[in-house]
């Protein structure tokens, strides 16, 4: 019996970029761009050296933290806080939740669909502390223009996320519920809304999270909060105060992160 | 009686899945849609109750004709006629009682649906058919609690509190085990004959189909082909429906068939999945 030797057919697994010039141009391209951005990166070693020891100085002033001298302050700032979080994102989601619906593009006709959408993509257009500069100027100092700023951005988050947990829903259970005779918002309460609720609710804890933690960044913009005087702490070179200020806000995250990671637990 | 005259439909992409049926289904009668995939069994029973618009023709129920009504009018029809689907299609994050109250939503009023407050006829009404199908206890679980043949029954006690003269069943077996498919099969039947009601089963299982239907249709590439008793469906007329095919052998095949759709079905589920993760770097 003799044997016959067959060739193994070999494979490779297909490359990314079909065409071998294009992939070699692009990936040639990328190499040499970042060989160059990183050659001109100019780095002052020597600078560097010397503000180490400036770094640290200024790390020591965080120590120890002073919670008492400015203690008003700060629990008028938190306070404050909490409250421009709670009604910033209360506005954001309850105005999110209509343009959030007329942008899922199975349930909203193409006109409706294409206004909700505009919204969207302009309230997620510009970053929360451009808003906060913009409302500032136009509102004044103060909370007023953070709240603002907040529900604004909450807007293009919450509606944009709703909208796309509507598109993926699945369409059999909100059929079986049309078919029963259900009229439109008995539709959207029985067949559409429990599908997207456990996870709505998630992100509005998820969202009430980032609404504190800006309502610091906007506060240093002039929209109120404990961001107000945090930035006050730091320009009077308290940096004792400031350490307090960051430690209760590092605080209370965590306490939201944790509460809410329990609630979605239970909504699930 | 339903009536359904030169039914046809076209859908946006070009294809016309409906060539011009005409079918009458006297009251009380169980009649079997077959059929291969992509004849138009679905889009059969969707234009009756027009989860999807018809291109042409007429559809009465009962001196009604379904076919040109709007809005509330239409919202009313579909009171009459209930569906039962592939798949359940229960709202799977809702209780077993608040699915089978939806059946209400053509009767009642937004708010009181909204507040869940149904009126006590209707709650009283939801437990009698949940025990008819043996869930009582299950009233207040989640949908998506039950086992599979569990969920259908609730469909169906869903499509029965509608108090309807017409039930439009689709696939109600396909993604059932043989056994529970037999269960769910008969107990369509019974509750039909209970009720005195129609119904147009559309249902791949030929076996099925000859054990609970009084009357079979088959159906092709939109158009009835064949229309007459199931003990009349022989091998040729299965042909003439599917195509050239060993048909003496039908029950061992429709088994098996049964087994390969469950397989495909899990996949769908697990791919329908939201994307959870679209979330990140969202901040």
């Amino acid at each position: 019996m003799s044997v016959v030797a067959i060739a193994p057919r070999r494979w490779k697994k297909p490359p990314l970029i079909k065409r071998a010039w294009l992939r070699w141009t692009i990936g040639l391209g990328v190499a040499a761009y970042l060989a160059l951005a990183l050659g001109t990166t100019e780095v002052n070693w020597v600078r560097v050296w010397e503000g180490l020891p400036r770094g640290a100085r200024f790390f020591a002033a965080f120590f120890p933290p002073d919670f008492t001298s400015r203690w008003s302050e700060i629990a008028d700032g938190i306070l404050e806080s909490i409250w421009m979080t709670v009604v910033s994102t209360a506005i954001g989601i309850a105005i999110s939740i209509p343009v959030g619906i007329g942008a899922a593009k199975n349930i909203a006709p193409a006109a409706v669909y294409y206004f909700c959408r505009a919204i969207l993509a302009v309230s997620r257009s510009f970053q929360e502390i451009i808003l906060a500069i913009f409302f500032v100027k136009l509102f004044g100092f103060g909370p007023f223009a953070g709240v603002v700023t907040l529900s604004l951005a909450t807007i293009g988050f919450y509606g944009k996320l709703l909208a796309e947990d509507i598109e993926d829903m699945d369409p059999s259970q909100a059929e079986a519920v049309r078919a029963t005779g259900a009229g439109w918002l008995q539709w959207l309460n029985y067949g559409v809304q429990p599908q997207v609720m456990p996870r709505m609710i998630g992100l509005g804890l998820y969202r009430f999270d980032i609404n504190f933690r800006e309502s610091a960044v906007v506060g240093i913009v002039g929209g109120g909060g404990i961001g107000a005087t945090l930035n006050t702490a730091f320009d009077r070179y308290e940096f004792d105060s400031a350490a307090a200020i960051l430690l209760i806000i590092i605080a209370i995250v965590m306490v939201m992160e944790y509460s809410s990671g329990y609630l979605r637990r239970w909504v699930q | 009686m339903l009536r359904i005259k030169g039914l046809t439909k076209r859908y946006r992409t070009g294809d016309l899945a409906l060539k011009g049926i005409d079918l009458d289904v006297p009251d009380g009668e169980v009649m079997a849609l077959i059929g291969p995939s992509g004849a138009g069994k679905s889009t059969v029973i969707r234009c009756i109750n027009r989860l999807v618009e018809p291109t042409a023709g007429t559809v009465t129920l009962n001196d009604t004709e379904i076919t040109t009504l709007g809005g509330a009018e239409l919202r009313r029809a579909r009171r009459r006629m209930g569906m039962i689907f592939q798949e359940y299609a229960l709202v799977e994050r809702l209780t077993v009682m608040e699915n089978v109250l939806s059946g209400r939503l053509g009767y009642v009023g937004f708010w009181q649906s909204w507040l869940r407050k149904f009126p006590q006829a209707d709650v009283d009404e939801a437990f009698r058919l949940l025990e008819r199908v043996g869930l009582d206890h299950m009233a207040d679980k989640r949908a998506d609690e039950l086992s599979g043949g569990q969920r259908q029954r609730v469909g169906i006690c869903r499509a029965l509190i509608q108090n309807p003269n017409l039930l439009l069943v689709d696939e109600p077996t396909a993604s059932l085990d043989p056994k529970t498919s037999r269960q769910i099969m008969r107990l369509i039947k019974e509750l039909c004959a209970e009720r005195k009601l129609s119904a147009i089963i559309n249902i791949h299982d030929v076996m099925l189909a000859q054990m609970f239907a009084e009357r079979i249709v088959g159906l092709q590439l939109g158009e009835i082909v064949y229309d007459g008793p199931p003990t009349d469906l022989t091998a040729e007329v299965l042909t003439k429906i599917y195509g050239e095919e060993d048909w003496s052998a039908t029950i061992r095949k429709a088994d098996e068939d049964e087994e390969t759709r469950d397989a495909s079905n899990v996949i769908a589920l697990e791919s329908r999945q939201p994307h959870r993760d679209r979330m990140a770097g969202l901040t």
